[in-house]
């Protein structure tokens, strides 16, 4: 699914016609990150992206259709009313029934827009209900993950290129402690910051929450396979800005469990004081 | 001789002579002069800034850091180049530049309506634009972006005096551009010459109205707001400073309540000049007049309603931002009325592509594609997905580099002859707008890409996936740096070959009073105020 966006095939796959294209034949995504020249968007990874995502598609078809309008009318007025061949121009300053066309059209026009985005507006924002919570907060240059329901807290770094293995792993994307969830399940995201301003930001799962010291933001995401997604900082932090990947885990519930298990024992066995950092005292 | 001549001959200079030497710039009322300052000012800003940006393309051409030090110095080059870009290039260049030199002679007037208010305006604009050259190097520089969020923009992420730097620059060339509005809109609104009433006046004119009264509402509250920045940095205040009971969202509130009327601030006039440029090589009037000048009205009022489409991702109520997303998209509609006016007028009209004509042309079709994206970023839901990513880039690109730039091209070629009696060699002019039209969509249309994928702006590095497009971008962003040098050459050229221009070059479509005048126009005109029928 992920190579459809590979260079090879391109056509047909401008600004991210393909993705929603692509949801049918979703199976188990690899990793959710950049390919070489993509002109799409990442395949969605989540129920709200998968809305997001299509709503864009009708958006960028529509976009298309104005803008290729308006080039025509161009191209068309420049060839017929070229002085050559038209050398006497008219005087026409007004035509009242064209000035409220084109006022009235527009206006529909944005009416049809406005009821998918009011949708999938209200979509992205259900918070209610969620299965389970996680506390992120951003740090100079680092995210810190806690489970407060499970007594989980760690650091997630940047690996550096050195520690990167090529074959399976992505420099600037990949991490030491990828954040790690459970598919299908609702994820409530309480999204924070120990410093300056950060950015939670996972394209592929259509989730973007500023981390803000001093208040809480709140976010979910409901992941629809297994696999890692990648996501960036989005909001400029300093000089290693471009240093703090996101890496997100989705594994089945089972084996989100199992996880689990090990990761009490893993980050309880090794308690580190940057992260009472975090904001939770560790132990 | 009169007493009031024998007073004029006292200061060393007669009724219809320009003074000599130094003194004549320093000590300038005139408002072409002025203009022509401002112009020279806004070319050599744009030398420096757009250097920046090729500098910043060179460094992202291909994964790694080759050329900067770290992600600080590159965070301070994004910050210079926009800052640099918004205030001291395309605002001095369409208001200060274009706005002194045209205004008063589209309108009939003899001069500013304050002309040493308009001294001060632009001789404010070089200590501004030292503060903030010199804030590059000021212990490190300042590295948080055009927008100067808190608490990066702190003590606690900026600790050096390069912010203090950086905020002083900001009052002062905000200072300069309130003086200059105050000074267009009373011009505008006491100045004009008999007969001229405002539905009879040219839209360059509308457009710097509706701009200097965007200015005069917007920037006091950037002032206010980059002053208790530098309250909360130096004197223990805390309004952006969660652990004092303050919060940076204020902050962003404040700047984007600034910060989006800016952004028609810088396009507004942009507008004006293509109205005209468009009327006149398709020699016919501009179609549906009143609604392009109310169309701008409107735009400059919906302008300060949707401040927070910047800041769907801060974590605004969901209802706030149904508002914001509603609001935002009506802009479609009065810019829309705008870019089919043009067409209408070209419709039926004899079009000759003359160099103006075929800026114009570019604008709008750019501007066309700039607008369709903005309608897309407007949508909140979107934008989850798009918020600060190079699509966003891409757009306010395609809105300001390939429009307001171009606008400022377009007003250029049409109004050199005017302002310097010389004609500029149109084969150079033709290869400059092809390098340039070029350059940019090769480095801007790849952007549209990048963002999808998901890069991050003002990211120094980036995953090898993401090469392909960059490259691009950087090869598109050498050309139109070669385009620029063509520009430089072409003004050399011209004051070389000294080719005399006609007081109008550009026939009977050219039918607004600066037309009417020598070229270049003698230092002080309409002694006789022009009757407008």
């Amino acid at each position: 699914m992920i190579h459809i966006r590979d260079a090879g095939a391109l056509i047909g796959n401008l600004f991210g016609l393909v993705p929603a294209l692509c949801v049918a034949a979703a199976g188990p995504a690899l990793a959710a990150k950049p390919t070489p020249w993509q002109l799409g968007a990442q395949a969605p990874s989540s129920t709200v992206a998968e809305e997001v995502m299509l709503f864009h598609d009708f958006l960028l078809w529509l976009i298309f259709a104005i803008a290729i309008f308006v080039l025509a009318l161009m191209v068309y007025a420049c060839i017929r009313f070229r002085a050559s061949r038209n050398p006497n121009p008219s005087r026409t300053t007004h035509n009242t029934t064209i000035e409220i066309l084109w006022t009235v059209i527009p206006v529909l026009i944005l009416v049809i827009v406005a009821i998918p985005s009011f949708r999938v507006l209200y979509f992205s924002e259900k918070t209610e209900t969620p299965d389970m919570t996680i506390k992120i907060t951003a740090n100079q240059w680092y995210w810190t993950y806690e489970y407060p329901d499970d007594d989980v807290v760690f650091d997630s770094y940047m690996l550096e290129k050195e520690d990167i293995d090529p074959e399976s792993q992505t420099y600037l994307l990949d991490v030491d402690n990828p954040l790690v969830v459970p598919t299908g399940k609702k994820i409530q995201l309480l999204i924070t910051s120990n410093d300056v301003m950060h950015a939670f930001f996972l394209p592929s799962a259509v989730v973007q929450v500023y981390a803000i010291a001093g208040r809480i933001n709140e976010g979910w995401m409901s992941l629809t396979s297994e696999g890692i997604i990648y996501g960036q900082c989005n909001q400029i932090c300093g000089v290693n800005h471009s240093a703090m990947p996101i890496a997100v885990q989705a594994l089945s519930p089972g084996d989100y469990e199992t996880w689990l298990e090990e990761a009490r024992v893993k980050f309880a066995a090794a308690p580190d004081p940057v992260r009472v950092a975090g904001g939770v005292p560790h132990e | 001789m009169s007493a009031a001549h024998a007073h004029e001959d006292e200061h060393g200079y007669g009724a219809h002579g320009a003074p000599r030497g130094f003194l004549r710039w320093l000590y300038s009322t005139n408002h072409k002069d002025i203009g022509t300052m401002y112009l020279i000012f806004a070319v050599v800003a744009g030398l420096i800034g757009g250097g920046i940006s090729i500098y910043m393309r060179m460094e992202l051409q291909d994964p790694g850091v080759q050329y900067m030090a770290d992600g600080h110095v590159w965070n301070v080059y994004v910050t210079a180049h926009g800052l640099i870009m918004v205030f001291f290039v395309v605002m001095p260049a369409l208001i200060g530049g274009f706005g002194n030199w045209f205004v008063p002679l589209m309108i009939g007037a003899p001069d500013m309506a304050f002309p040493r208010m308009n001294n001060i305006s632009f001789w404010l604009l070089i200590p501004a634009f030292l503060l903030l050259f010199l804030s590059m190097f000021a212990d490190g520089g300042a590295g948080v972006g055009w927008t100067i969020y808190p608490p990066m923009s702190s003590k606690l992420g900026t600790p050096g005096p390069s912010m203090d730097m950086a905020i002083l620059s900001l009052h002062l060339a905000g200072a300069s551009s309130i003086l200059g509005a105050a000074n267009f809109i009373t011009t505008i609104f006491n100045m004009r010459a008999p007969g001229m009433t405002l539905h009879k006046m040219p839209l360059f004119a509308w457009s710097i109205l509706v701009t200097a009264f965007l200015l005069l509402l917007s920037l006091p509250v950037l002032a206010g707001a980059i002053t208790m920045l530098l309250t909360d940095r130096n004197f223990g205040t805390s309004f952006f400073e969660p652990a004092g009971g303050g919060d940076p969202i204020l902050f962003l509130h404040l700047f984007w309540f600034f910060g989006h009327p800016e952004v028609y601030i810088m396009i507004l006039p942009a507008f004006g000049i293509v109205s005209h440029v468009v009327a006149t090589f398709s020699r016919k009037p501009v179609f549906g007049y009143l609604g392009m000048a109310y169309a701008m009205v409107a735009i400059g009022f919906i302008g300060f309603i949707v401040w927070a489409h910047h800041m769907y991702t801060v974590g605004l109520d969901v209802d706030t931002k149904a508002y914001f997303t509603a609001a935002t998209m009506v802009i479609a509609v009065p810019t829309g009325v705008k870019i089919f006016s043009w067409i209408a007028t070209m419709w039926g009209g004899s079009i000759s592509f003359r160099v103006p004509m075929m800026w114009a042309l570019g604008f709008i079709f750019l501007f066309t594609v700039g607008g369709v994206t903005g309608v897309v970023l407007a949508n909140a839901g979107v934008d989850l997905m798009l918020h600060n990513t190079y699509y966003v880039i891409a757009h306010f690109h395609y809105v300001l580099s390939l429009g307001a730039v171009f606008g400022i091209f377009c007003g250029f070629y049409y109004w050199f002859a005017k302002m310097t009696g010389y004609n500029y060699n149109s084969m150079l002019a033709r290869v400059h707008f092809w390098l340039t039209f070029i350059g940019v969509n090769l480095t801007f249309f790849p952007m549209h890409f990048l963002g999808l994928a998901g890069m991050p702006r003002r990211y120094i590095d980036y995953p090898d996936a993401l090469h392909g497009w960059n490259l691009v971008a950087s090869l598109g962003s050498y050309i139109s740096g070669i385009g620029t040098i063509v520009f430089i050459w072409l003004i050399i050229e011209a004051f070389q070959k000294k080719r005399v221009a006609a007081d109008n070059p550009w026939g009977d479509g050219a039918s607004t009073l600066e037309w009417t005048l020598s070229s270049p126009p003698p230092f002080h005109t309409y002694e006789d105020l022009p009757r407008i029928r």
